[in-house]
């Protein structure tokens, strides 16, 4: 007769077998329409490219190499890729002064409505994921409504007399980064929301009690007790914002690429897949690695709270 | 006392918060009142009239294209939510086993990739089966979103699974409930409102997307997204103002509804 | 008592949880014990003693690493949690929050596939039972806290189990609400002629409730026996210690026999001891002797010592004594009418222990 143990091992075994079949769809479905092609881009980055678009299979580093570097037409010597220099420092340096911005803009934003009576928060909160769940491309459309020649900037900036003309607010790095922030903006509050609502409140009347000023609370009480939001908050508005592609394309025009626009760019007119390929797999590259820096940085503040 | 010490403030957050929310809110809004203007410009205002907002019902492409998105929604949404709740089942309340990380991971993997790359991922596969099949309708656009729907499905559901009280089932399988029926009369009703948020979620996820449908899609499958992109691209008539404002109303009729029922059910 | 036939018996069970790495946890470790028909029996012990453990192999939630588990002489092993005849009283009650309370206590009868109007009546019952008529259709989130528990043994006691397991169902309560459910739960084990299995980590509610009580600790079965006995013929130190308060007293065994022992302690003070097995002569011991157990005396007595702390407690005091061999040792006295019967911190007394009070332990 099989004992008690010999029992519960089978049923443990069966339990971990149907965990596994019950997982199947899911993880076949993100297999075949995600992580799959995943792989074959990779593959893709080390072909040539095929003359009207797609790839011919003959392996070839070149996309890697002329995603930093491009080749003189004449002398065949290799310099920095200026124009793709370029558009990487505008996909960083928007990114990232996008990330400031809506941590200015969305700090002061999730402490108001961490601080509402519990019973209001929801309704606050509830505000700011209208315009989350709101499409993307509309809002960045209401942001061109906006920022147009003849939209409510211009006019607010004629009514006051501080410019006599349209100033032109389309088609800048000013306007993508304008885009951005509004975009992303529920991406920063959230997060930070999320951390701020666990503050304990007696820390902050220990810190007063203690003769601290409100700038000091602020400063030594608040901010670091929400380190892990402002982290998370970061993080899930700089990486979007690095691989955004339908801002840019809107409010930017043809002329202020970020890094998505330079790939598709490759699918496209360029037809040079491998490159696009190479620049993907670039891209998703600096990606991880800022997801990884996220991970490492909460496991560690976790540890050192608990 | 007239001026009370709260410990809870800070100096001008709440200003700015208040224009944080105008300044969320002021682009919409301009969209909107856009819709309504009685003007083939943007520009100026010239009386209210809904005249737009018949050019876009007239319009067969914006009909078709509509149809098409909630199909797909539709689709994806339900077909995702079906996985992803098997899968939140298969991850929650256990003790780690092998794979279970891997799991994880596999799953959350669509949220961690940036949505070009993905797009341009699908372009490549899907265009050869296509020349390999010749087959070449929706089925491609609803793969595609069920597959980064799952995790947007998934999260709710395992969440709700995951706050929920493991000793229910137990108590249950204590008075002679056998698995199916613990799952049908205990663990089913109270995951429903995960799964429905997890549904919802799904759907607007899916009528949203615009990046990964304009590079899978082949010609004439134009999701409304898409059709807007391209109409913007060209320039810009206040039907797209219209269109927006009807989409927006739908958008903001669905998170109220999910809002009230979870907060109801809460 | 009739023809004992054991309700439960647990042979040689062990439980061994795999911890990570090397380090492997013994929450039950070779424990054999047999509990009585329609007896109220108790798993007494700290948090982490195993009763828990023990009472989740009896329901079916968890498996013995080794040893077997009968119930009415049947092993039970191959028997899933839901075809065996045992209920559970959870500590967090675990009621369904989208059932009424009515659905609730029918929820077991329903999974036995019996017929509506049974179901009905038995729930009828019930709710008479624990006194929850006007409750029936109420939403189990729209209860007190008491109500919930009275639910919760309604819910377990429906299908008509052969045992009743409770794990800690009391201590979610507040002190009142917990002394009125210790006298309910024992009227209904009357009621029901029921087998109850009671879990808790409270000696007092451990001593007022139970037929037996079985002491546990770190995953062993130290002492089973009745509430009297427990309290005063503690089998070994920890029991003494955990049930209730007491002094312990070492010293060097100088006689024994008999059932007694005489001890010299390091201020050369004897105490005569009852010894529930044999010690070796002239090996050191500890014994017990409980506060109340012992008087204090103004003259000379079995032990002497000053007086630290008088601390009051209403029905009676206890005076904290430092021994001259400089052992704590504490007295306690029923009050009577007057403030603290003449004695006073920094007073010399001495202690008088009554006849079989001393108590020799095996450590």
């Amino acid at each position: 007769m099989a004992s008690a143990k010999e029992i519960a091992d089978k049923a443990e075994r069966d339990d971990i077998q149907s965990r596994w079949l019950l997982s199947t769809p899911a993880l076949l479905i993100v297999f075949l329409a995600a992580l799959g092609p995943l792989l074959i881009v990779v593959v893709y980055s080390f072909l040539t490219p095929g003359n009207y678009g797609d790839v011919k299979w003959q392996f070839s580093t070149n996309a890697w190499v002329s995603v930093l570097l491009e080749r003189d037409v004449f002398d065949d010597t290799l310099s920095l890729a200026g124009a793709h220099l370029s558009i990487f420092w505008r996909s960083v340096s928007l990114s990232a002064m996008t990330t400031i911005l809506t941590l200015i803009f969305g700090f002061p934003t999730a402490y108001f409505i961490a601080t509402r009576p519990e019973h209001r928060r929801d309704i606050w909160l509830f505000l700011i994921t209208i315009p989350f769940w709101t499409n993307l491309l509309i809002r960045t459309f209401a942001m061109q409504e906006v920022l147009r020649n003849d939209g409510i900037v211009n006019w607010v900036l004629q009514a006051l007399g501080i410019t006599d003309h349209p100033v032109q607010l389309m088609y800048t790095n000013f306007a993508v980064l304008a885009g951005m922030v509004y975009v992303f903006l529920p991406l920063m509050v959230l997060p930070l929301y999320a951390s701020m609502e666990k503050i304990d409140f007696r820390l902050v009347e220990a810190g007063y009690d203690l003769y601290a000023t409100r700038l000091q609370v602020l400063r030594r009480i608040i901010i670091p007790l929400v380190t892990p939001g402002i982290v998370a908050g970061s993080i899930l508005v700089f990486i979007p914002s690095l691989g955004a592609y339908v801002t840019p394309r809107v409010l930017g025009g043809g002329t202020n690429l970020m890094i998505g626009n330079l790939i598709e760019l490759q699918f496209g007119q360029g037809r040079n897949w491998p490159l696009g390929a190479a620049l993907s797999i670039a891209l998703m590259t600096i990606v991880m690695v800022a997801l990884l820096f996220y991970v490492r940085n909460t496991t560690r503040s976790d540890g050192s709270h608990g | 006392m007239a001026d009370r010490f709260d410990v809870r403030r800070q100096t001008g957050f709440a200003s700015m918060a208040m224009m944080c929310f105008f300044l969320l809110y002021l682009p919409i809004a301009t969209l909107v009142v856009y819709a309504f203007n009685d003007n083939e410009s943007l520009a100026i205002w010239k009386g209210f009239s809904l005249r737009w907002f018949h050019a876009a019902w007239n319009n067969s492409l914006v009909i078709e294209s509509s149809i098409r998105s909630f199909q797909i929604a539709a689709v994806a949404a339900i077909l995702a939510t079906i996985s992803a709740t098997m899968a939140a089942l298969a991850t929650t309340r256990t003790k780690p086993y092998r794979g279970l990380t891997f799991k994880y991971a596999f799953i959350n993997q669509p949220l961690m990739v940036p949505e070009i790359v993905t797009a341009v991922a699908l372009l490549i596969v899907f265009s050869r089966i296509k020349i390999w099949t010749g087959y070449s309708g929706l089925g491609y656009l609803i793969l595609a979103h069920t597959a980064f729907c799952v995790p947007f499905a998934y999260l709710p559901i395992r969440a709700r699974l995951e706050s929920m009280d493991l000793s229910l089932e137990t108590a249950a399988a204590d008075l002679y409930a056998t698995k199916w029926k613990i799952f049908r009369h205990v663990t089913l009703p109270l995951l429903w409102p995960g799964i429905l948020a997890g549904l919802m979620l799904a759907f607007v996820v899916s009528l949203d997307d615009v990046v990964i449908t304009e590079f899978v899609k082949s010609g004439g499958q134009d999701t409304l997204p898409t059709f807007m992109l391209g109409q913007i691209r060209r320039g810009v008539t206040p039907e797209i103002n219209a269109i927006s404002t009807v989409f927006l109303a739908l958008s903001i009729g669905i998170v109220t509804a999910f809002f009230f029922i979870s907060r109801k059910r809460t | 008592m009739t023809a004992i036939r054991p309700a439960v018996e647990a042979k040689g069970v062990s439980r061994i949880f795999q911890g990570a790495g090397q380090d492997a946890v013994k929450a039950l470790d070779n424990v054999s014990v047999s509990i009585r028909e329609n007896e109220f029996f108790t798993l007494l012990g700290p948090s982490g003693c195993g009763k828990t453990t023990l009472l989740r192999l009896i329901a079916g939630f968890d498996y013995p690493t080794d040893g077997e588990i009968l119930l009415h002489g049947q092993d039970i092993a191959p028997l899933p949690p839901f075809k065996r005849p045992v209920n559970t009283v959870f500590q967090s009650y675990a009621l369904f929050p989208h059932m009424t309370v009515a659905e609730n206590i029918g929820f077991g009868l329903k999974m036995l596939g019996k017929p509506k109007a049974e179901i009905a009546a038995r729930v009828d019952a019930m709710l008479k039972l624990v006194h929850m008529q006007e409750q029936r259709n109420r939403r189990t989130s729209q209860i007190s806290g008491g109500q919930q528990q009275r639910v919760a043994l309604a819910r377990a006691l429906a299908p008509q189990p052969k045992v009743l397991l409770l794990d800690e169902p009391l201590s979610a309560l507040d002190y009142k609400l917990r002394k009125e459910m210790q006298i309910e739960l024992k009227r209904l084990q009357h009621e029901t002629g029921i087998t109850f299995i009671f879990v808790t980590h409270d000696q007092e509610e451990a001593l007022t409730m139970s037929d037996r009580i079985a002491v546990m600790s770190s995953g062993n079965i130290l002492q089973v026996g009745t509430p009297w006995d427990v309290y005063d013929r503690p089998a070994e130190r920890f029991v003494a210690d955990f049930i209730g308060e007491t002094n312990f007293l070492t010293g060097t065994i100088e006689s024994a026999g008999n059932g007694h022992a005489r001890i010299v302690l390091s201020s050369g003070a004897r105490i005569c001891a009852t010894a529930a097995k044999d010690f070796q002569l002239g090996s050191m011991a500890t014994l017990m002797v409980r506060p109340e157990h012992a008087r204090l005396v103004k003259g000379t007595g079995d032990l002497a010592g000053t007086i630290e702390t008088i601390v009051y407690f209403g029905t009676d005091t206890h005076i904290h004594v430092r021994l001259d061999g400089g052992e704590a040792f504490i007295v306690r006295q029923q009050n009577s009418r007057c403030a603290n019967c003449g004695f006073e911190r920094g007073d010399k007394v001495g202690i008088q222990i009554g006849d079989d009070a001393a108590q020799l332990l095996k450590d």
